[in-house]
């Protein structure tokens, strides 16, 4: 390496040291201000809707902007369902992949397969959401809703007429959508587990899904716990996926079949059309809403995750 | 450990194998599916005039997303510039000034939760903060809401890279007087520049899909971006528009653009890994 300073004399070459040191400073102040700044902005443009409607906008499912009505719950019920739905496909599902990748597959194979199944979270959402709209969903209409229809046509929650889309098929293409992260996080919450414990417990006879049950999944619950509320916070605030297959209806019904909505896909749809400053100030709020349950999860997982890496002492 | 017959958990045991191989496999047949689906059809809408003309009324054939592909870039590359160098410094504090302190531990947990807000939060921000005041949508505002989506993403990759440069390069910089600056921005950036580079372009690519912020701060155009204080013409926000509308047309034209947004996003992944993947070989 040449000698640090040859053209300037060292005292000042140190100056710089002062000013590099408060402007990285000030670019991370920046991501706080960001944060701040999205929760003072949101609340002081959804004021208007707050002082009318005050809390019962949250208890309230009429949606009318003709009259100048709104109430979140259909989009809050929305928002919540289809990632109920997604969570209890795509956790499990999640677990047995990664399973796969740590334990079961031979290294070359466990690459390939976790980067495709990486690559599946990197395709943008609009994506999935042509892809639910024009290929997933008529199979949801042609085949798999009338079937679910004949074998558990007795319960609500499969009745209806097979439209394609709607709530259940919003719920499955959210949960293809998380499923690579969840799975990513599992593989090296799996990974983690110190080989040392696991060749104890093969050296003691048992088989491998005995050892990922009694030890690994034991061993790891708290970073999976910790991944699962990632996914969480990612399917609550998920958009266009969601706006393209959910129907965008504004009842609450007792079917998976029947369209509905999400406070993502309501703001999606309905933004750019909302001309009366009542209209934009409850979409404004919808919003908010979206982001403070966002923030309450996200602040969970990473506290959760915080305190685990802590007790693991590095690593992950 | 019950008793349970030998056979008994070795038959357990198999099916559990088979289950997660089979699941696995499933996953990597979801992507092979969307990838399929996407390439076919989108390359059915792929030709000459879809890169060099604009959009025709619906109803009237041909035409193409030239503006859409030149707005699409101008905003991205925008946001990049801006995004990309607030998100270095701010992992070049987190790793090498502020580590441990209560400041840097919040900032770390705030960029945590940055990255894991909506989008499209970002996107109703943005409104709120540029274009309301301003009364009109633009390129401008798309931008910023990119940029936010961006700063987060590599700061986080910054801090863990440099993270793995060795603390005797940063030691030895010291020792022959190199003024702090220099020896980041000389030593500690040369020692981690795969590593960088892998953040920048995996921030790139997550910016390039994106559409619900796009919604509510570019909006989109039929025109040629002209400048960007005006509504600029882009891809995503074109595919929505398109995939949901009536016309067969601008529903083929959607999936074009498709093909080229997935395409150019999973160049940009599989290069980022690429390159992370040359450094650990190293």
């Amino acid at each position: 390496m040449a000698p640090a300073n040859e053209s300037f004399p060292a005292a000042l070459a140190r100056s710089g040291d002062p000013v590099f040191k408060w402007f990285t400073i000030s670019c991370a102040g920046t991501m706080l201000m960001l944060l701040v700044g999205i929760f003072v902005i949101l609340v002081w443009r959804s004021n208007l809707s707050i002082r009318k409607f005050g809390f019962s906008f949250l208890l309230s499912q009429e949606w009318n902007p003709v009259i100048g009505e709104f109430g979140a719950l259909s989009s809050v019920y929305g928002t919540v369902v289809s990632t109920v739905i997604a969570m209890l496909l795509a956790v499990p599902l999640s677990l047995i992949i990664a399973l796969f990748l740590v334990e079961l597959a031979p290294q070359s194979i466990s690459r390939i397969i976790g980067g495709a199944i990486e690559l599946l979270a990197a395709i943008p959402s609009i994506i999935y959401g042509m892809w639910g709209l024009f290929v997933f969903a008529p199979l949801m209409a042609d085949h798999v809703q009338p079937f679910l229809g004949d074998i558990a046509g007795w319960l609500p929650l499969f009745q209806g007429p097979p439209m394609g889309i709607g709530m259940l098929t919003a719920g499955l293409i959210l949960a293809l959508m998380i499923l690579p992260f969840i799975s990513a996080i599992c593989r090296d919450v799996f990974r983690m587990v110190p080989a040392v414990v696991k060749e104890s417990a093969y050296g003691v006879g048992a088989t491998t899904w005995e050892v990922t049950r009694k030890v690994t999944l034991r061993y790891g619950a708290r970073g999976i716990i910790g991944g699962a509320f990632l996914g969480l916070g990612r399917a609550l605030g998920e958009t266009m996926a969601v706006t393209f297959v959910i129907g965008n209806d504004h009842t609450i019904s007792p079917s998976l079949f029947a369209p509905a909505n999400s406070i993502a896909s309501t703001l999606a749809n309905e933004f750019t059309e909302a001309f009366d400053p009542l209209y934009l100030s409850a979409l404004i709020e919808l919003g908010l809403v979206l982001f403070v349950l966002t923030l309450i999860v996200q602040l969970i997982a990473q506290i959760w995750l915080n305190r685990m890496r802590k007790a693991a002492g590095g690593g992950l | 450990m019950r008793n349970r017959s030998h056979k008994w958990r070795r038959r357990v045991n198999l099916v559990v194998q088979i289950l997660s191989s089979t699941a696995a496999l499933a996953g990597v047949a979801a992507l092979g599916w969307i990838l399929i689906e996407v390439a076919v059809r989108g390359a059915a809408a792929l030709n000459f005039a879809f890169f060099t003309q604009l959009p025709t009324p619906p109803g009237m054939p041909g035409g193409g997303l030239a503006s859409a592909i030149v707005g699409t870039l101008l905003m991205t590359v925008l946001a990049s510039l801006s995004g990309i160098m607030i998100g270095v410094f701010t992992g070049v504090y987190l790793s090498e000034f502020g580590r441990s302190t209560l400041f840097a531990s919040s900032v770390r947990m705030g960029t945590n939760v940055l990255m894991g807000t909506p989008s499209i939060i970002i996107g109703v921000f943005i409104y709120a903060l540029l274009v309301a005041p301003m009364g009109h949508f633009s390129g401008y505002a798309g931008a910023a809401a990119l940029a936010i989506i961006i700063v987060p993403v590599v700061a986080r990759t910054t801090e863990d890279m440099l993270g793995l440069v060795p603390n005797e390069l940063r030691e030895a910089a010291l020792a022959i007087g190199a003024p702090r600056w220099k020896m980041t921005m000389g030593i500690v950036f040369r020692s981690a520049k795969a590593g960088l580079l892998t953040g920048v372009l995996l921030a790139i690519a997550r910016i390039s899909g994106e559409t619900a912020p796009l919604l509510f701060t570019a909006l989109n155009s039929p025109y040629w971006p002209k400048s960007l204080t005006e509504p600029t013409a882009n891809l995503t926000v074109t595919v929505f528009n398109y995939a949901m509308s009536p016309y067969a047309d601008w529903q083929r034209m959607a999936w074009g653009a498709s093909f080229i947004i997935t395409g150019s996003v999973l160049l940009l992944t599989v290069a980022a890994r690429g390159f992370l993947l040359m450094k650990r070989e190293r």
